[in-house]
């Protein structure tokens, strides 16, 4: 076996598009159910919309490359009003139940062959990111051509710009959620979750802090799904349900209610899964493992499982929780 | 029981005589042909109803009798299938709940609801009305709000004081007990410097001395001059501290007045207090033998 290849390869899953992506999209469901406590298994279509609002936007609209991706921004915001309004004033379990549904519904979309033209259906969109006429995201990149970094951490320019790109957006969602959540407004957020009758008996209005947490986590899953796109082609195959149970799995790695925990969730999620993929394929070529490479790399999503199980049974405040939450855990 | 001196009742409230449905002299809450049903369960149906300012009144009967269900349709937590109700001359009528506790109207559960996981202070802190920082654009920047804030705080400190549970202050609300809850929930209602305070319950599971302060609670909050209107089964208790007592049998009003009258009627004894209030309960089941005449 390769251990240096499979080293190199799990340290490379530290800081990739995708991780960052997954931060972005975490740091949403920390919003959602952490701190408001609404159940959204829709983030995938949430991601969705905001990487297909910036293709379109940029393919079929001919629109710049930061005004597609705030139409893709948008498109969360839209998603998440539609997906509010009727239910949040139901029990939280309907929230669950709806969103799970729209995001299939959203996903469903973007595949049918009947807006082929604008969704590409099965095999997604590609070219945005650079375009022919120069308005392109990877038009704008200030890096100059060439490989930078070291080791594992080895980029050319333009993956080296979604990163720099990804960062920053990921700071600035860090830092509003941050501020958010030690304001009055963040108080009035956690006591619904606890409670939201109490908090209405305190004259909240309840019914618009819980759109407004929808829309702020949405927008930030709109944001992964857009720094996702901006790295690659898109397709529809990639929001389906198991991305939104990737994206809880970082989420409650890191701890649900912390700021920086769905951030570090995301990276460790990604440094195991790069990790696995690379292990269980060499351990079944060198016979340890009695399974062809195929199945041993499809393994690596039984034990994903198996690890989210545990974690919800024995840290189910994740690891940045705080300790003395276990203790009270309904 | 209580070796305060005696609290000063507020007595001539009632215009006329002292039936169901009498008009009051100064009223609060007037309630109208309010009626609500569950399926074929008729749980409220009251005909008329006002609630003196300025006093404590106690609202009693039986269980099922529909005191929790006023008390949700009253402040916005449910609707009622019909009738009309205001609170200082405003209507009420399908006003949302978070909008009657703005008004001033706040009020309590049976089932403490304390908010687990935000510390003691978080709790009171939420209570406060009109927090600039509440709202999402200002939240962001500390400027707007960071001064009432504080304010806020020590606020709450002094209340938190007062209930005793000063020393509690970073703990969890899930950390403390029943009767603790209760009190902090109280205290976390009068942050909101309410008009009219709707306790529902406020003794049930608390201990006899923390009965005892939180009875001198209540009857503080009529100095402050605020209205109190609580759901109760301990009589001792309402015959103390309430001013006005409401009696409700299945859904409808049975009788109301002050509490040494009221509590002798047939009516209220057959409904609700049972020929033996006065008897001890030994000597209802006939278990223990009870000496009389001694040390009452």
């Amino acid at each position: 076996m390769d251990w240096g290849s499979i080293l190199n390869n799990t340290l490379a899953g530290f800081l990739t598009p995708t991780t960052i992506a997954f931060a972005l999209a975490a740091l949403g469901l920390a919003m959602h159910f952490g701190f408001a406590g609404l159940l959204n298994f829709g983030i995938a279509g949430f991601m969705a919309i905001g990487g297909y609002g910036y293709a379109i936007s940029v393919l079929t609209f001919g629109l710049p490359w930061w005004a597609g991706m705030l139409v893709g921004v948008l498109g969360s915001v839209v998603f998440a009003l539609i997906l509010g309004i009727p239910t949040l004033r139901l029990r939280g379990d309907y929230l669950a139940i709806a969103t799970i549904a729209a995001a299939e519904i959203a996903r469903l979309l973007f595949l049918t062959t009947a807006f082929t033209d604008v969704t590409g259906s099965a095999d997604g969109l590609f070219g945005f990111n650079s375009r022919p006429d120069g308005s392109g995201f990877q038009n704008s990149n200030p890096i100059p051509q060439g490989t930078y970094g070291f080791g594992p951490f080895t980029y050319n320019e333009q993956t080296l710009w979604v990163l720099v790109f990804g960062l920053i957006v990921l700071t600035v969602a860090v830092w509003f959620l941050w501020a958010l959540m030690r304001s009055p407004w963040g108080r009035v957020i956690k006591g619904i979750r606890e409670d939201e009758e109490a908090v209405r008996s305190l004259g909240k209005n309840v019914f618009a802090y819980k759109l407004q947490a929808l829309v702020i986590g949405g927008v930030f899953g709109a944001l992964g799904g857009i720094i996702y796109t901006a790295a690659q082609n898109i397709s529809p195959g990639v929001y389906v349900t198991s991305l939104t149970f990737f994206i809880w799995t970082s989420l409650l790695l890191g701890g649900a209610a912390t700021i920086f925990g769905p951030v570090i969730g995301a990276v460790i999620f990604w440094v195991i899964q790069a990790f696995l993929s690379n292990l269980l394929p060499a351990l079944s070529t060198s016979g340890i493992l009695p399974v062809s490479t195929t199945q041993a790399s499809t393994l690596r999503f039984v034990l994903v499982g198996i690890g989210l199980m545990l974690l919800v049974i024995y840290r189910p405040q994740g690891i940045f929780g705080d300790k003395r939450e276990l203790t009270f855990v309904k | 029981m209580s070796n305060n001196e005696k609290p000063q009742k507020t007595t001539d409230l009632h215009i006329g005589d002292a039936v169901p449905g009498c008009k009051k002299k100064d009223p609060m809450l007037v309630i109208d042909h309010v009626k609500k049903t569950f399926g074929g369960l008729t749980a409220v149906d009251v005909e008329h109803l006002e609630i003196p300012s300025g006093v404590i009144t106690a609202l009693i009967g039986p269980n099922g009798a529909g005191k929790t269900t006023l008390f949700n349709l009253l402040t916005g937590f449910d609707t009622p299938d019909t009738g009309a109700w205001s609170f200082m001359g405003t209507s009420l009528s399908g006003v949302p709940s978070f909008k009657v506790a703005q008004m001033g109207q706040v009020r309590t559960f049976q089932l403490t609801k304390a908010l687990s996981l935000l510390t003691v202070i978080e709790n009171m802190k939420l209570g406060a009305k009109g927090q600039s920082g509440e709202s999402i654009f200002r939240a962001l920047f500390p400027g707007f709000w960071k001064k009432q804030d504080e304010d806020i705080e020590v606020k709450a400190m002094e209340l938190l004081k007062r209930f005793k549970l000063d020393t509690k202050k970073d703990d969890f609300a899930a950390s403390l007990s029943g009767g603790q809850r209760k009190l902090l929930e109280m205290a976390r209602a009068l942050m909101t410097d309410p008009t009219l305070v709707m306790l529902d319950e406020p003794m049930a599971g608390v201990n006899p001395a923390l009965t005892q302060s939180l009875l001198d609670h209540v009857i503080s909050l009529k100095g402050e001059g605020m209205t109190v209107l609580f759901v109760e089964h301990d009589m001792h208790m309402v015959r103390h501290i309430a001013d006005w007592v409401v009696v409700m049998a299945e859904g409808k009003v049975v009788a109301e007045g002050p509490p040494e009258t009221v509590m002798k009627e047939q009516a209220v004894i057959d409904a609700y207090l049972g020929a033996h209030q006065e008897t001890d309960l030994g000597e209802v089941t006939g278990r223990i033998n009870i000496i009389k005449g001694e040390d009452k």
